[in-house]
């Protein structure tokens, strides 16, 4: 399955997509990025006078690539015309750096099990100088899903 | 294993998840895990995986599908062991 298509997969859309690139996947991990525009609308609110992305918004975009990306691939055989159905159920993350309007974030996710449709992963996030800027676990229920 | 000792084991591995703690007190093979004691399907898949830990069995999707309630967990568990 080509990387492009993960992403045209995946059931989000602006303003609420957090995928540009899916850089490698296998059974195992994914590893994906996101480069954070001036423009993004919580900026204006978080903080005021001050932006600075959200934990949720670093947590969404964990979830995107980590466990949602990941998700599309592991089921890409029985995917046709359908997308999937994602309900996060679980996160427990920490927080290290924080991440500023413009910024590229590479997001790494390793599967610790795939049963019975529930997806556990254990994933980082780093910036540009390959620092951690968030790292835990994320776990999500995923299925073929029809739009 | 007699059903009392599997019993329990189950109950304590179905607790860190249970969310009507009422319900669990009075529980019962009718019961039903998430009707009853308000465990999210995500959770129950953690339950199988502990009780497949537990009893050193594999369950599949068949069995999965079929473990809602306290009692058809334990035939399927039993049914397993049995197949070991």
């Amino acid at each position: 399955m080509l990387q492009e298509e993960i992403i045209k997969k995946l059931p989000y859309d602006a303003p609420f997509l957090f995928v540009d690139n899916i850089i490698h996947v296998s059974e195992d991990c994914i590893k994906g990025d996101y480069t954070l525009k001036q423009s993004e609308y919580f900026y204006k609110g978080h903080f005021r006078d001050n932006p600075i992305t959200p934990g949720v918004i670093l947590t969404e975009i964990m979830a995107q690539i980590g466990v949602a990306c990941l998700g599309i691939f592991l089921f890409r055989n029985e995917l046709d015309n359908q997308t999937i159905g994602v309900a996060m159920s679980n996160t427990n993350i920490d927080f290290y750096k924080p991440v500023l309007p413009s910024e590229k974030v590479f997001v790494v996710s390793e599967k610790e099990y795939f049963r019975f449709n529930k997806l556990k992963c254990k994933v980082s996030m780093y910036n540009e100088k390959d620092v951690v800027v968030a790292k835990g676990t994320i776990s999500g229920m995923v299925k073929p899903w029809n739009a | 294993m007699t059903q009392e000792e599997l019993l329990s084991k189950l109950k304590t591995i179905v607790e860190p998840y249970v969310q009507n703690q009422e319900e669990f007190q009075k529980l019962s093979g009718d019961t039903d895990f998430i009707n009853d004691l308000d465990i999210n399907s995500a959770n129950l898949v953690d339950v199988i995986l502990d009780v497949e830990d537990e009893f050193g069995i594999e369950i599949d999707n068949d069995g999965m599908e079929k473990m809602l309630t306290v009692s058809a967990s334990i035939d399927v568990i039993l049914e397993k062991l049995a197949a070991k």
